[in-house]
């Protein structure tokens, strides 16, 4: 397989579907699929006949990012990006015909129509997300047709690793995870690295409660996370990948099982890949419901076949990883950045966001907001824009209380500091972090100490118990806001909350106990009044 | 001195056996496809049991108790049998603002179990997770494997006590 | 005549601790050189002889230009380091963690068969923790007597994992392993069944030496009378090791 078997590959996808001229796109991700996306899917295809609709074909596609509003329907001309489609929210089975009508005549129909020119759709720059809603997630060549496996096929026989590294060195990319971790300098530390067997990981247990991003990029373009990890493989000198995803998000499993066979099926993974010396082969780990595996070491861990608890770094993966071998580790959305990096080049990247956060992010909205879904938006977009122009606000006619970002790790950001760039840099100000971009958006009828309890809930229930200060700590830190919650608590309490802390957060052992009082921390920097007004003193 | 254990045989002709034992004959009984042992054990029986465990144990050659050590550390891995049918609420962030509490409590007062607990007619099991990551649809309860959002506490028992009628 | 060759290829660093200059294999770690020194760093779940845990976190240290603090468990040293071993701030997280581990089961000096010979007794002493601010949790847990000759009460286990690791590492049984997560994680024997039934246990007694606390005794043993001896781990280790 080279460019030039590439291009015939996706000339003969082409082809087949020249006919084609209006596509009626179905988003099936797991979101609409829950609102009933698969009748519509079926009305749709019986009622699709070559005769009557000629020029039309019914696709399965990935998610459109407007998840409250499905299921979607979007019609559009062949390969024509998200925008430009006719996009109709809420369709039910019973809406096909009038549906396959208005594909065959062009004439949108007005009783379902959601405008693309609204904010959710028109402030959006969308490269992680680039075919998703386009390109059927489990066709091959339909992600060759669209340019997929380009980016590789150039790395493997035009580049050397190193220049590869150079690439995603100069786009500043850092680790979509949360960490920040400038992905250039990660996959350049392993590189140097002299042993034989090195691996690439890619960590898919998105566990932030209210982060969807991960699944959503697996369940609608699952060949470019492939794609990504393959061309990490090269840079670093690795010929043996893991993708450790969730169990709980079966839908994406089963894509990317079906993706991993096509690749392995087309030869670009495998043994001899595009006629060189590079060989790699992927498989899936099924995590089983542990938060704390999202911690590399504890993730390394349950791949080896045991209890996801952490251990102590240095040494970090880079030098002694799964099974004592240097292992790269990065994040769904990081690796989906990779192919566009390379075909673009660094410095089209590096010219997208803020100084020292490149690039887009994908977020998941979610909470008190009427759009909830799937958005990626340029580094460093106001985060009012996002809550008010792209989410549209707060429905109900509610005031806006404050948004959490970075999950159990993260914190809370009040009205105040609405007028801020998101960024890495900028949300640690605030005393959060961008995590991995789960946005929950909170009205005023949230009450922030009952915010607080249930993430210290979350965090003692998911710590793996290895250390003591997380999970003994997390245990009196819950029992004291459970206090203050019922009104139980006097001033000592709250000063003992405080203390504790600060101790779990400097000796814990892994990012999860060292975060674990960042919501706590968070909510009394900004929302100090509410836990005072629980207070014994104050209620009596 | 025999470095080399015998495999053992399977527990009984369920034909299920002969699943899990081709999940571990895949990896070449490595002591690294333990979870992925135990995952193939709950698809094919829905819980895990001390025979299950005792089989697996002794297919990979791992001591007992770490076996049950990585049973008990994920919450996915059930060790009591399950209800006919399941329902997961979601507890992530999103489902918990939008008010997953009242459905928990719903499912106990119309069912009297709470979440980890079976019904004692053996027809439901009430579970939590912890985001199944269909936060658009907050709050998101999963039935039988399958995704509904936007229900308020009488939907789901109704829906509920309609799967259970069937 | 030619130069004698050096034995080994392992460096040695000099650093710094508490202000003392001292010189350390540089394949050592921070804990290792400051025992050799008598420089007192309180510990619970390292034990010379078994695998590196870092899971009591009572072993942290300041290193000079670093913001975070290090397990001196499992950092090795480097040339030129400066460690800090007590600090006030040090002090203080150590009486946290102790006052945390006294409140999360049921350990009452006064009834306990290893008063007078405990390990977290003396952490406590030894980092002047006098009193719990904390309210104790009291978790119900059965005491198994089932063994011949001996007896494990996890209310006063504090999860140091020394005797899962010394069954594995030691003696090549792993009758003990841990099951479940966070505050309800518990040691077990084979399927957490009674200790007296495994299948596996050899009877040797080594979890029993290395356990810090009550939680691990021999039957028959009252208050105060359960004195236990390490000495052997070393010893056990090293030859195990040469083999």
């Amino acid at each position: 397989m080279n460019v030039d078997d590439l291009e015939e590959l996706a000339d003969k996808h082409r082809e087949e579907y020249a006919a084609v001229k209006t596509e009626i796109r179905v988003c099936t991700a797991a979101s609409c699929q829950s609102s009933g996306a698969l009748p519509v899917l079926e009305a749709l295809t019986t009622g699709c006949d070559a005769s009557d609709h000629a020029g039309c074909c019914v696709k399965q596609v990935g998610c459109m990012g407007l998840c409250s509003a499905g299921p979607l329907v979007a019609i559009a001309a062949k390969d024509a990006p998200l925008d430009q489609a006719q996009i109709y929210r809420d369709v039910a089975a019973t809406d096909a015909p009038e549906i396959l009508t208005s594909a065959k005549t062009g004439t949108p129909m007005e009783r379902l129509h959601c405008p693309t020119e609204m904010p959710f759709f028109a402030r959006q720059q969308r490269i992680v997300l680039e075919n998703s809603g386009i390109v059927d997630p489990n066709s091959f060549k339909g992600y060759v047709a669209l340019g997929g496996y380009h980016a590789m096929v150039h790395a493997l026989t035009e580049m050397t690793p190193a220049e590869v590294i150079a690439e995603v060195t100069t786009s500043g990319l850092r680790g979509r995870g949360g960490g920040g971790y400038p992905t250039g300098l990660k996959w350049s530390t392993v590189a140097k690295m002299p042993a034989t067997q090195k691996y690439v990981i890619c960590n898919a247990d998105e566990g932030d409660p209210g982060a969807f991003m991960d699944r959503a990029i697996l369940e609608s373009d699952p060949h470019r996370v492939l794609e990504g990890m393959a061309m990490a493989a090269y840079a670093i000198g690795a010929n043996k990948g893991f993708v450790y995803i969730r169990a709980e998000y079966p839908l994406a499993v089963e894509r990317l099982k079906t993706a991993i066979r096509k690749a392995k099926r087309a030869g670009f993974i495998g043994h001899h890949i595009c006629e060189t010396e590079f060989n790699f082969d992927i498989e899936i780990r099924l995590g089983a419901g542990a938060f704390v595996c999202g911690e590399e070491t504890a993730l390394m861990a349950s791949i080896e076949g045991g209890r996801g608890q952490p251990r102590p770094r240095p040494p970090y993966p880079a030098e002694s990883g799964l099974w004592g071998h240097p292992t790269l580790i990065n994040n769904v959305e990081t690796y989906a950045n990779i192919a566009p990096i390379v075909r673009e080049g660094g410095d089209w990247f590096a010219g997208i966001g803020t100084e020292r956060s490149k690039g887009t992010k994908v977020f998941a909205l979610a909470g008190a907001i009427c759009n909830t879904g799937l958005i990626e938006v340029p580094m460093g977009t106001p985060l009012r824009d996002i809550i008010e122009a792209i989410g549209g606000g707060i429905p109900g006619g509610k005031a806006f209380k404050a948004v959490q970002t970075g999950g159990p790790s993260g914190g809370c950001i009040p009205e105040a500091h609405l007028d801020i760039p998101v960024d890495y840099d900028s949300l640690k100000t605030l005393g959060t972090i961008m995590g991995s971009g789960g946005m929950i958006v909170m009205d005023e009828t949230s009450s922030m100490v009952e915010v607080a309890r249930f993430f210290m809930e979350f965090c003692m229930s998911e710590s793996c118990g290895k250390c003591i200060p997380c999970r003994a700590g997390t245990a009196q830190m819950h029992g004291l806001l459970d206090r203050i919650v019922k009104g139980e608590a006097g001033r000592q309490d709250l000063a003992l909350l405080e203390e504790l802390c600060e101790v779990v957060q400097a000796t814990s052992l892994c990012g999860l106990g060292q975060t674990a009082p960042n919501p706590v921390l968070s909510t009394l920097r900004y929302f100090r009044a509410e836990y005072e007004q629980r207070l014994l003193e104050q209620a009596a | 001195m025999t470095m080399q254990r015998a495999r053992p045989s399977l527990p009984s002709d369920d034909k299920r056996w002969k699943i899990v034992n081709a999940t571990m004959r895949r990896t070449g009984y490595a002591e690294h496809a333990l979870i992925e042992a135990l995952h193939s054990v709950q698809d094919a029986f829905g819980f895990l049991d001390e025979d299950a465990m005792i089989f697996v144990a002794d297919s990979l050659d791992l001591p007992l108790s770490k076996v049950f050590g990585v049973a008990t550390f994920y919450h996915l891995f059930m060790l009591k049998p399950q209800g006919r049918h399941s329902c997961v609420v979601c507890t992530g962030t999103a489902c918990y603002i939008q008010g997953a509490g009242a459905l928990i409590e719903g499912l106990e007062q119309r069912f009297g179990v709470n979440p980890g607990e079976t019904t004692e007619d053996g027809a439901l099991s009430v579970m939590t997770a912890r985001c199944v990551g269909a936060c658009g649809l907050a709050p998101a309860v999963v039935i039988d494997r399958q995704v509904s959002g936007k229900l308020d506490s009488n939907a789901l028992n109704a829906k509920l006590e309609q799967e259970i009628a069937q | 005549m030619p130069l004698p060759t050096p034995q080994s290829s392992v460096r040695v660093v000099t650093m710094k601790v508490d202000g003392l200059d001292l010189s350390a294999r540089e394949d050592e770690t921070i804990i290792e050189v400051c025992r050799e020194n008598q420089i007192p760093i309180p510990s619970l779940c390292y034990l010379d002889g078994l695998s590196i845990l870092g899971g009591c976190r009572l072993c942290l240290v300041e290193l000079e230009g670093q913001s975070r603090l290090f397990a001196a468990c499992s950092t090795r040293v480097a040339e030129g380091m400066r460690v800090v071993t007590n600090s006030e701030r040090l002090q203080h997280y150590r009486r946290t963690i102790v006052e945390l581990l006294f409140a999360e089961r049921n350990h009452v000096c006064s009834v306990c068969v290893s008063n007078g010979h405990c390990e977290l007794q003396n952490l406590a002493q030894g980092c002047g923790v006098n009193h719990v601010r904390m309210p104790y949790r009291y978790p119900h847990y059965e005491v198994d007597s089932s063994h011949e000759m001996f007896r494990v009460d996890h209310t006063r286990c504090v999860l140091c994992s020394r005797c899962v690791r010394v069954c594995d590492e030691i003696e090549g049984a792993h009758t003990w392993d841990i099951m479940g997560r966070g505050s309800d994680c518990q040691v077990i024997t084979d399927l957490a069944r009674p200790w007296g039934d495994s299948s596996t246990c050899t009877s040797c007694g080594k979890c029993v030496q290395v356990c810090p606390t009550g939680a691990l005794v021999k039957q028959g043993t009252s208050a105060g009378e359960m004195v236990k001896d390490q000495s052997f781990l070393p010893i056990l280790a090293r030859r195990r090791h040469q083999r």
